[in-house]
């Protein structure tokens, strides 16, 4: 933005110096693990101690407003943090520890939030006090979202929630739920529907947790039963949910563009390395498979490509805090490319790479193969590939819409 | 090319039925989370001895029915659309195989009689890393007074937890990497210094590392001629390889019917997913791919029954071009289920796994693709 060169190096010293007295060297590199569960384990009291620390600087929500507990940090100067949290290995867990708060929520209650709701939600967020999940999917509305039938009835000093929520992220350990809701049902569909911020510790709210292929279990089927919603945690106008949501949606394609800085401290090996583990190399050093060398050289360039044209959005929208239609072609560029990689990594290690526990594998392996099964939602949700395609379709070329909505 | 016969239609309906009622997915779900040890469950291996699919490919005179490879690959086809869990590739076809065709007379009296009505399982060890290389064997089998000991180890021995004998791959002479000098030797599972420990996978199967601390057999525990097993080997590797594909082909094949089931009923957007022509045309798509794998995967198991030359190369055909398809149907299996195909509680997710697993297992694509060019000349 306006930082001078020299403004820009003296906050970088900055970032520099608070993460060597701030990050515990003990978790260098150790993002990529910890970064796979939503919560830290209580024994690790040094993650912990490390996620307080950083909540309480606001640098785990850098750019958001200081004044509701944020970083304050322009665009350039959350870059250099960045950067330099990748150059000492650290990473920020409350991402992963608040759920859908920074990466989604966060970003549309700065943007449609009363005064009120900013003070009472934003804080606890920056401080990673607060776990968000989010339910927009239902049995019945998918990609077709719009349809959703779960229905908020205003009974004078408050809403009542009923209906039922799927494939619900965290809902079992969450504190707070973002929900669409249908308080219109004469409108059309989309104009029918409000976000509501509702309270998960009630008795009206339910969740079952359905495992995942991964063996883990991170979603849920989510009932809300007469549940209760204060009238002043609605984030928008009422029955303006479909923008508000479709926003916060920007926001989670936006977090899936695979612009991973700052987030997992580098722990993986590179392709390289596992692929010379485990097809080995001939007298020239050429990888000895060379039908693997050429399909692993096509992504390495397709994940090449990808990070490039991440880095020109980046530079483009600079200055801009607006969230693009580009996202979407990110996203499903991110997804391709992780997916590629994680099915050449499992190829690579061959039956070692289909290891599910116990003896005979190791850790690498193991976490391969739990990573290849979790990667395949990552083109399902937040809008699948299939509908991330059409919205290229139509609002970028332009094309008519026809069966291919979404 | 091979239209199924009378005899083989028969059968095929009677595996499909079977499978359907008595060994679905539902039942391997069962036997997985009952953490089975053996990767299979023991009532659905005797019915299948039973029923004699054990011996398709043992000679009569052994107490098979001989109906040779196509058959074979007809009652495979349709187990692997309900991931039937057994060792009917791993010993009925592969075992009885090796014996077949490297067995001695006194060998074969012995085991192949037990292969064929289930009662014992012979499996062939081969590899010893995670990835499909029988040249690289290095487990060493060093001349005795009486015999051989064998000392290295096997990864990934397919029903390796229950087999009870091994045909182990081993070296005589020369070095890993050299196709010469391997041997092949009939081990008995209970042999002093043979260890095998369960390798649990994402397939949830029963696979085993066999380790060999200097085992003793005798002069004819010999399968086929010292320094010159490669040979035979390849041609048991191949017969197991079209079964392979056989089964990769029922279980790509029931991912593909799953799939369009849910084309035709899933409703979003006031219509059924199907009715998008973006989902229409991927559907259109795999049936293609269907289609010409299934020739690939006949054709070889034909050309192993008619004795052509072309069987290596057949072979490898149909491994790749089944394991592409499978590959390629597991992923959209996947896809087109959204969220419900994410869910373990829903079989696509065992698809997906047991897809890999078939993939890698006697070389993946990548392996067979090479093998042809070589075999072609390219
Ligand atoms: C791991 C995971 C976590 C999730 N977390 C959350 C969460 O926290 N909160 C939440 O609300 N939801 C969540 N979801 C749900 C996710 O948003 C939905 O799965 C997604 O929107 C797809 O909906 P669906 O599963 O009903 O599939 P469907 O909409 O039924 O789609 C089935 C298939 O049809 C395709 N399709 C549908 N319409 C069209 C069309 N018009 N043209 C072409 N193809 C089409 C789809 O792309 C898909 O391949 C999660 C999902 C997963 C897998």
């Amino acid at each position: 933005m306006t930082d001078s060169r020299d403004e820009l190096e003296d906050f970088r010293a900055e970032a520099r110096a608070w993460l060597e007295q701030n990050f515990p060297k003990s978790l260098a590199g150790r993002g990529g693990a910890m970064m796979r569960s939503e919560s830290i384990d209580e024994s690790e009291s040094e993650a912990l101690d490390w996620a307080k620390r950083l909540g309480e600087k606001g640098w785990g929500t850098p750019t958001w407003p200081a004044e509701y507990g944020g970083g304050g940090l322009t665009q350039l100067q959350a870059q250099a943090l960045h950067q330099e949290m990748d150059r000492a290995r650290a990473f920020n867990p409350l991402i992963r520890t608040t759920g859908m708060g920074i990466t989604m929520v966060g970003p549309t209650i700065l943007e449609y939030g009363t005064e009120d709701q900013k003070q009472r939600h934003i804080p606890k967020i920056c401080r990673g006090e607060v776990f968000w999940s989010l339910g927009y999917s239902e049995p019945n509305a998918g990609s077709d979202l719009a349809s959703l039938s779960t229905r908020a009835e205003d009974v004078g000093d408050h809403w009542v929630v009923n209906g039922q929520k799927t494939w619900t992220s965290g809902a079992d350990i969450s504190d707070w739920c973002g929900v669409l809701v249908r308080t219109d049902f004469k409108a059309e569909k989309r104009d029918g529907i409000s976000f509501l911020m509702i309270d998960m510790h009630q008795p009206g709210v339910e969740t079952r947790p359905i495992r995942l292929i991964g063996g883990a279990s991170p979603f849920c089927e989510t009932f809300f039963n007469d549940a209760r919603a204060e009238k002043n945690e609605m984030l928008g106008e009422l029955n303006a949910g479909w923008t508000v949501g479709k926003r916060l949606l920007q926001h989670e394609r936006a977090s899936q563009t695979g612009a991973t800085s700052g987030m997992g401290g580098g722990a993986r090996r590179s392709l390289r390395d596992v692929a010379r583990e485990y097809a080995g190399v001939d007298g020239d050093g050429r990888l000895a498979d060379a039908d693997l060398r050429s399909r692993l050289t096509a992504h390495m360039m397709d994940a090449k490509s990808h990070s490039l044209t991440l880095a020109r959005v980046t530079a483009e929208a600079r200055g801009s805090a607006k969230v693009s239609a580009a996202a979407s072609i990110l996203k499903n560029a991110a997804s391709l490319v992780a997916q590629q990689r994680a099915e050449l990594i499992v190829e690579m290690m061959g039956h070692n790479g289909l290891g599910w526990e116990g003896e005979g594998f190791s850790p690498e392996e193991l976490d391969a193969v739990r990573a290849w099964l979790s990667g395949k939602a990552m083109s399902i949700y937040g809008g699948s590939a299939e509908i991330q395609n059409n919205i290229i379709a139509k609002n970028i070329l332009g094309l008519p819409e026809n069966t291919q909505r979404g | 090319m091979a239209a199924l016969t009378e005899e083989q239609s028969l059968l095929k309906e009677q595996a499909k039925a079977w499978a359907r009622d008595e060994a679905s997915v539902a039942k391997f779900r069962e036997m997985r989370d009952s953490g089975n040890e053996f990767g299979f469950d023991k009532a659905t291996w005797a019915s299948i001895g039973e029923m004699g699919w054990a011996g398709i490919v043992v000679p009569e005179e052994f107490g098979g029915v001989d109906m040779g490879y196509l058959t074979f690959g007809v009652v495979l086809e349709e187990l692997g659309r309900q991931l039937t869990a057994s060792p009917l590739l791993a010993s009925g076809l592969v075992g009885a195989t090796a014996l077949v065709l490297g067995g001695s007379e006194d060998q074969k009296q012995a085991w192949l009689p037990k292969i064929a009505d289930g009662t014992a399982t012979v499996t062939l060890a081969v590899d010893e890393g995670p990835r499909h290389a029988p040249a690289r064997t290095a487990l060493a089998a060093e001349k005795t007074g009486s015999g051989y000991a064998l000392r290295g180890h096997k990864l990934h021995v397919l029903e390796g937890m229950s087999a009870d004998a091994f045909v182990v791959a081993a070296r005589t002479s020369g070095s890993p990497g050299d196709s010469a000098g391997i041997s092949l030797f009939l081990v008995e599972a209970g042999a002093s210094g043979l260890s095998r420990q369960r390798l649990i996978t994402a397939d949830s199967r029963g696979y085993a590392s066999v380790g060999f601390d200097g085992v003793e057999v005798a002069s004819d525990a010999l399968l086929g001629e010292v320094d010159r097993g490669a040979e035979v080997l390849d041609a048991i590797l191949d017969r197991g390889r079209a079964g392979l594909a056989a089964e990769m082909l029922g279980t790509a094949a029931q991912s593909f019917d799953m799939t369009l089931d849910y084309l035709k009923n899933r409703v979003q957007f006031g219509q059924v997913i199907g009715s998008f022509q973006a989902l229409g045309h991927r559907a259109a798509g795999l049936f293609t791919e269907m289609e010409m794998a299934r020739s690939c995967v006949e054709a070889a198991l034909q050309a192993i029954d008619d004795g052509s030359d072309d069987v290596a190369q057949l072979c490898s055909l149909a491994k790749c071009k089944a394991g592409d398809f499978l590959h390629h149907m597991s992923n959209e299996l996947i896809q087109i289920h959204g969220g419900i195909g994410m869910t373990d509680e829903f079989d696509a997710g065992l698809y997906l796994k047991r897809a890999r697993a078939l993939e890698a297992t006697f070389g993946n694509q990548a392996f067979h693709r090479d093998r042809y060019a070589t075999l072609i000349g390219i």
